[in-house]
Order: structure tokens, then C-alpha cells, then sequence
């Protein structure tokens, strides 16, 4: 028997829809546009101040990249992903923030936490192996770096919705690559903080690559942002390489959320010029030309050529702000390469609030082995 | 002390009450959870709590064990004291990251400077015709995890205070609730002052001279029983209930091996490697001297957790406990 042949079923049936029924929103006013906000070059006026703090923080941001990078290739950090190219995102994500807003990076959101405050070694440890987070969350109220994939992205929700059930006015900034958002967690974050209205800023960095994956392999999404639609909540797509425009729109979904309106989701089109770690080798899966041209798309070189066009830079704010990261740069060498000083017996200091049993039993097999060990030492001297 | 009369409860209302008093006097603490608010949990454990303290403090969520779990460690991050139901067992291992990566390494990750002071509360095991998916026993799991606590109550009054240690303990709780025990009864009142039982101290339910055995949870009551039935065959049985799988009481389960020079460890949870194999190498290691017979175990057979209509051949009931304990005669054998 066919659907047609049911009883009921034919010309003369005409389904009711069911009940009630109606969309909830009308998703218009939610869907991004279609091209990236752009800022910079089209004769918007700008805040000389935020324009000069962004530049310096740029500036200082690609030494930092290039210092961490060369520490690498010295040995002296397992890995590091490089977010050269992508400065622009990370500056603004850490200065469109209040003192009580929360950041929740990833990992390769170093330059991002550096910018927000964080002592640039702390932001290190974890990736030169001397701990995990190296740094006490609450101090600059910046999460641990996340590694798992977009798992960060519902402890800002969780975080932002417990802030706003005690009555205080805390945002939540999460930072995810494109890669990310195909992660369950990606989608699960998005529900809730939508459901809740929590003040959440979803930040995509979408860099074109997810190790060697390219976007179109990731997702067939119109764009990241369009994905927003769906949640309820809006999308808005940004030139991630205008430093300008990044900020913006951030600026704008951050007063959003803290005034009551709910999360957003912000995808920033930008570009990875590193390979995804020192381990890859990107040769592999994008061609120079495509690399040459994001180059000559830089979130530097724009901002710079803006700025002096506009007289709000000369040769001596720009030496000033080189020599600073230089400075930085220099003290970060020195202070990486001194040897770390690890006690062992941090092993079993933070499992629990209290050592169980076991774990008091493993510290002293550990201590009788250190001392085993110092004694034979001593014997060979 | 006035005396309070204890009438029938059950381990469920003595869960509920745990969470409203914790509730009630603690601001911080949060339940949240698929259907725990005005349905009050399938099981009605949360019964309540969402008219009492409002659906802020008692909040159904969308459908997402990592989301509930994931919003949950946000939560944490910011003070609050977050109790998570995970519906069913088998429902929560879409969780099983943030509980792997999160939950369990935060206070590690960050040099103890953040904390997670969670208790993921999770009905677990079989026994009550539940169809698939919802009646695995996932202790193992949990207890290879440095960093959680696993407990697990078997009376109506651990129930309670073992779930108001969990809640108040400042480390992450996995909180196994044996639920085909949710309808058992004992005389208990809320309002005579209860004990909170610290995590991890295991307590003999029965004390005996001839052999232990080492349970938990569900197969508590079982253990019980067998121990009464092997009293016609001249065995006195000392049973002792673990409480916390995580962290191990040595201290009183070798205590009671060195005495009774026996042991078999009983759990519902798939033998190989389940949490049979951790004990009893545990108690071999320290006990070696003191035993008369090899650790046995019985434990769940090593397949997917049956159908209902056939559950009755795997869960592990007094007969096959008995067999065991026959079997302890070691001396005998060689």
C-alpha cells in the first residue's frame, strides 16, 4: 500500500499544519553579510588612541611570534603555534574587554592573553613543558589555553551565565579556530548560550586551514557566521586582517551581550602565514601564491598605511613602538633561555585539594628515588 | 538531643533532601540537568527543587550531556557549586571529554589555583528492566581518571551524607547512584541530625570471621543476603561496603582480609578490567601473607549489558556469590 493509497490520502486531503506553528524569529535581521566588514581605506573615522594602541600591540605581537617561533627552532619550547598573520584578531579580542570580562583562548591564542596582561613567559609554559597552565586563571581572568578542539567555548557560556545569575556585569570572550566549529562542542555552546542569552562573543578566527584541512573541506556553510542563524543569535563576518574592523565588531557584540541583547558569533577571515605548528609542513596543502597574496593583505602594513596617511603615525611613533617590542622581545629571550626550575615533587601537589593516600604513597616512592639518586651522585664524585 | 522518629524513606528522597539542604544552605549550589526542573528528573530525584529555590537554581537545559557538563565547569570557574544529573549511565559519555580533559585536570592544569567543585550525579547499573543504553555500570571508567572522585552509596543514609560530602567537597565528584537501590527503604529522617560521610572510608556492613566480601552499590544488598544464606554452610561473611571507589579505603578492606584471610570482591561491572581486577591486586599486594586462597571475583559477565529479559543471567546474585565463597576453600583444592 502507497502513501496515496491510505485511506484519507489523495487529492481531497489537505494536511492542517500542525497548531500554533510559526517560526520563532524571522532570521533576516541574523544572517552576516555577505562580504567581510571592512574599515580601513574606506574614509570611516577613527580613534586615534585605540588606532595607536592597537598598532603598537601589533607590532609587538608579530615580534612575539617571531620570538617564540625561533625559540623552537633552539629547543627551547616543544611547539609553537604561530598566529603571524593573524595579529589583528588577537589584539583586538584582548583590548575590547573590561578589567571584569573573561577571555577563553585556545592555544594558539598566546598573543591574545599577552595582550590582555599576562607576563609573556607564563603564556610560554605550557608550550615550553614545565607545566600545563602557567599562569593563575582568576589573575588577568583568562582561561587555561585550550588544546581539546572548542571545548572552551561552553565554559564561557557557563561562566557568563554564572556571572549574570550573581548580578555582576562580566562578558565572555571564547576564541575558536574554523576547525573548531565542526566540534560538537562548538554547536552545543552556541545552544546554550543562545537558549540562556548568555553574554557571550563567539570568536571564529577562520585562518583557511585547519592543520591541512582547507574551509571548503570543513564545512559547507555559506560562511562560518552564517552558522549563527540557526542558534538564534546574529553572525557578523569581519576582515580579520583590519584591525579596525575586528575591533569593531567585537566592540559592538561585547556591549551587545553586556547590555542584556545575548551572544554573537563573529567570524573574521584571516590567514594562518606560519605553518600550524613548527611539526607541519605546509608546503604540502596551499600554494605560495595564495600565501603571497594574504602577505601583501597584512594586518600590519594596512593598519601602518592607514594611519600614516591619515597623520596619526611618523617615523618616530613607529620607531618607538619597534624598539618596545624589541625590548620585550630581548627580555623574553633572556628569561626563556635560563633552565626552568622544576621540583618533582609538584607531581602529586595538584591532583586534589587533598593527597589521597595513594598519592602520598607515590610521593614518597618518588623522594626515596630522587634521594637514591643524589646519594649515587655523591658516591661518583 | 531530641529524638526524631524515623519513618519509611527512600534512597531517592534521601538524594533530594541532600540536594535541598545543600541548597538551602549554600547559595552556590546549582542543579542542572535535561528534565530535572518541573519534571523534578525522571527518576524525581531533583523533585521540587525548581518551585522551591526557582529555575535559576534548578535549571532544565537544552539536551546536551557536553553542554550541561561544559556550562557546568564555566559555572565552577565562577564560584558557583554546580550538581549535574546525567540521565542515564550510557547518556553520559557524550561528556566524557570535559570530564577527561576539564573536570579532572582544572585543579592540576592551573597549579591549583582553580578548582572544580562539581558532582556529576549519575544513575547507573541495571536490575530495573531498562532497555539498551541505560543500564551500564561505568565505574571503571571513571575511576581511571586521576582527579575525579568516584562514590557510590548503597544505604539510604550514605545516600545522603555521601552526597552532601560531594557537594561540599572542593574537588570534582562522580556520583554513581545504583538505581535499582532508589526505591529501597530504610527508617530514616531528614530531621535527625545526619551524619555527612567522608569520601573515601569504606565501613564493614556486617561484620565475620571466615571470609570478606568487597562490594559496593548495587551489589551491597546482594552481598548481604548471600552472607545470611552462607551462615547454613558454617561461613561467617564480613561484607564490606567501599563507598568510595575513588579514593580506595586500603586501610579497612585489607584490615578486614588480614582478619578474615579470604576475599571476593562482587561488583555488576564487566570483570575484565573492571574494578574487580584494581582490588583485588590491591589487596594481594598487601595481604599476601594473610591469605589462605586466591582473590576471586564475580562480577558481570564480559559482554554488552543485556537485554532486560535477560539481565537476571548476568547480574551476579547471591548463588553465584555463594559458589565463590565454596570455592575459597583453597586448602582443600590443592
Amino acid at each position: 500500500m502507497t502513501v496515496q493509497e491510505l485511506p484519507g490520502a489523495g487529492a481531497a486531503y489537505r494536511p492542517a499544519p500542525p497548531p500554533a506553528w510559526r517560526p520563532r524569529t524571522d532570521p533576516a535581521p541574523l544572517l552576516p553579510d555577505p562580504e567581510p566588514y571592512r574599515v580601513l581605506g574606506t574614509g570611516a573615522p577613527l580613534d586615534r588612541a585605540l588606532m595607536l594602541r592597537l598598532y603598537t600591540e601589533l607590532i609587538r605581537g608579530r615580534r612575539y611570534n617571531a620570538q617564540a617561533t625561533a625559540l623552537t627552532k633552539q629547543g627551547r619550547l616543544a611547539v609553537y603555534p604561530s598566529s603571524t598573520g593573524q595579529e589583528a584578531c588577537e589584539v583586538a579580542a584582548a583590548l575590547v574587554l573590561q578589567e571584569q570580562d573573561w577571555l577563553f583562548p585556545s592555544y594558539r591564542d598566546t598573543l591574545a592573553a599577552v595582550a590582555r596582561g599576562l607576563d609573556p613567559v607564563q603564556a610560554l609554559t605550557l608550550l615550553r613543558g614545565d607545566w600545563h597552565t602557567g599562569y593563575d586563571p582568576h589573575e588577568h581572568r583568562i582561561a587555561p589555553l585550550c588544546t581539546p578542539l572548542a571545548t572552551q567555548l561552553p565554559h564561557a557560556v557557563g561562566l557568563a551565565h554564572a556571572a549574570r545569575l550573581k548580578g555582576d556585569d562580566v562578558v565572555a570572550l571564547a576564541m575558536v579556530g574554523d576547525g573548531g566549529t565542526s566540534e560538537g562542542d562548538f554547536h552545543e555552546a552556541l545552544n546554550f548560550a543562545a537558549v540562556w542569552q548568555a553574554p557571550v562573543v563567539f570568536f571564529v578566527q577562520n585562518n583557511g586551514f585547519a592543520i591541512s584541512v582547507p574551509l571548503a573541506k570543513q564545512t559547507a556553510a555559506p560562511s562560518l557566521a552564517h552558522k549563527a542563524v540557526g542558534y538564534g543569535m546574529p553572525g557578523r563576518l569581519v576582515d580579520g586582517n583590519d584591525a579596525a574592523a575586528v575591533h569593531e565588531v567585537l566592540a559592538d557584540a561585547v556591549a551587545r551581550a553586556r547590555r542584556g541583547g545575548g551572544p554573537t558569533l563573529i567570524e573574521a577571515v584571516t590567514y594562518r602565514i606560519e605553518a600550524h605548528t613548527n611539526a607541519d609542513d605546509a608546503t604540502r596543502y596551499r600554494v605560495d601564491a595564495e600565501v603571497a597574496a594574504w602577505r601583501d593583505h597584512d594586518p600590519i602594513q594596512l593598519l601602518e598605511a592607514e594611519l600614516t596617511s591619515r597623520g596619526f603615525l611618523d617615523d618616530s611613533a613607529k620607531k618607538a613602538a619597534a624598539e618596545a617590542a624589541e625590548t620585550m622581545a630581548a627580555a623574553l629571550r633572556e628569561r626563556m633561555n635560563a633552565e626552568a626550575e622544576l621540583d618533582p615533587m609538584d607531581l602529586f601537589a595538584h591532583v586534589y585539594a587533598e593527597k589521597t593516600a595513594q598519592l602520598r604513597e607515590q610521593e614518597a616512592q618518588l623522594r626515596a628515588e630522587l634521594a637514591a639518586h643524589e646519594n649515587e651522585d655523591e658516591g661518583e664524585r | 538531643m531530641t529524638t526524631v522518629a524515623a519513618k519509611p524513606a527512600t534512597m531517592a528522597q534521601a538524594l533530594q533532601r541532600a540536594m535541598r539542604d545543600a541548597m538551602a544552605e549554600d547559595p552556590s549550589v546549582h542543579v542542572l540537568g535535561e528534565d530535572v526542573g518541573t519534571l523534578g528528573g525522571v527518576f524525581r530525584i531533583t523533585d521540587g527543587l525548581a518551585k522551591e529555590f526557582g529555575e535559576d537554581r534548578c535549571t532544565d537545559t537544552p539536551l546536551a550531556e557536553a553542554g550541561i557538563l561544559g556550562t557546568a565547569v564555566g559555572m565552577a570557574m565562577y564560584g558557583l557549586r554546580p550538581v549535574v544529573e546525567m540521565q542515564f549511565d550510557a547518556f553520559a559519555y557524550p561528556a566524557f571529554e570535559q570530564l577527561i580533559s576539564h573536570v579532572s585536570k582544572m585543579r592540576n592544569r592551573t597549579g591549583g589555583s582553580m578548582g572544580m567543585p562539581l558532582v556529576v550525579r549519575v544513575p547507573y547499573g541495571g536490575g530495573i528492566g531498562g532497555v539498551e543504553h541505560h543500564s551500564d555500570s561505568s565505574e571503571a571508567y571513571y575511576m581511571a581518571t586521576p582527579g575525579l572522585h568516584v562514590v557510590t552509596p548503597a544505604t539510604v543514609e550514605d545516600a545522603y551524607g555521601l552526597l552532601r560530602a560531594a557537594i561540599a567537597s572542593d574537588d570534582p565528584v562522580v556520583f554513581l547512584e545504583p538505581k535499582r537501590l532508589y526505591w529501597s527503604k530504610a527508617e530514616w529522617s531528614p530531621d535527625a541530625p545526619t551524619e555527612v560521610a567522608p569520601i573515601g572510608k569504606a565501613v564493614v556492613r556486617r561484620p565475620g570471621r571466615s571470609a570478606t566480601l568487597i562490594t559496593y552499590g548495587p551489589s551491597v544488598p546482594v552481598c548481604l543476603e548471600a552472607a545470611e544464606a552462607a551462615k547454613a554452610e558454617g561461613w561467617d561473611l564480613e561484607v564490606v561496603d567501599l563507598r568510595s571507589l575513588v579514593p580506595f579505603d586500603d586501610e579497612t578492606v585489607c584490615a578486614s582480609v588480614r582478619r578474615t584471610g579470604r576475599a571476593v570482591v562482587v561488583h555488576e561491572s564487566t570483570g575484565f578490567g573492571g574494578p574487580g581486577g584494581e582490588i583485588a591486586a590491591r589487596v594481594t599486594e598487601r595481604c599476601f601473607h594473610h591469605l589462605e586462597a586466591p582473590v576471586l571475583r564475580v562480577a558481570g559477565f564480559d559482554i554488552p549489558y543485556p537485554p532486560p529479559m535477560l539481565e537476571k543471567h548476568h547480574l551476579p546474585g547471591v548463588d553465584r556469590v555463594l559458589d565463590a565463597v565454596a570455592r575459597l576453600q583453597w586448602e582443600a583444592e590443592s
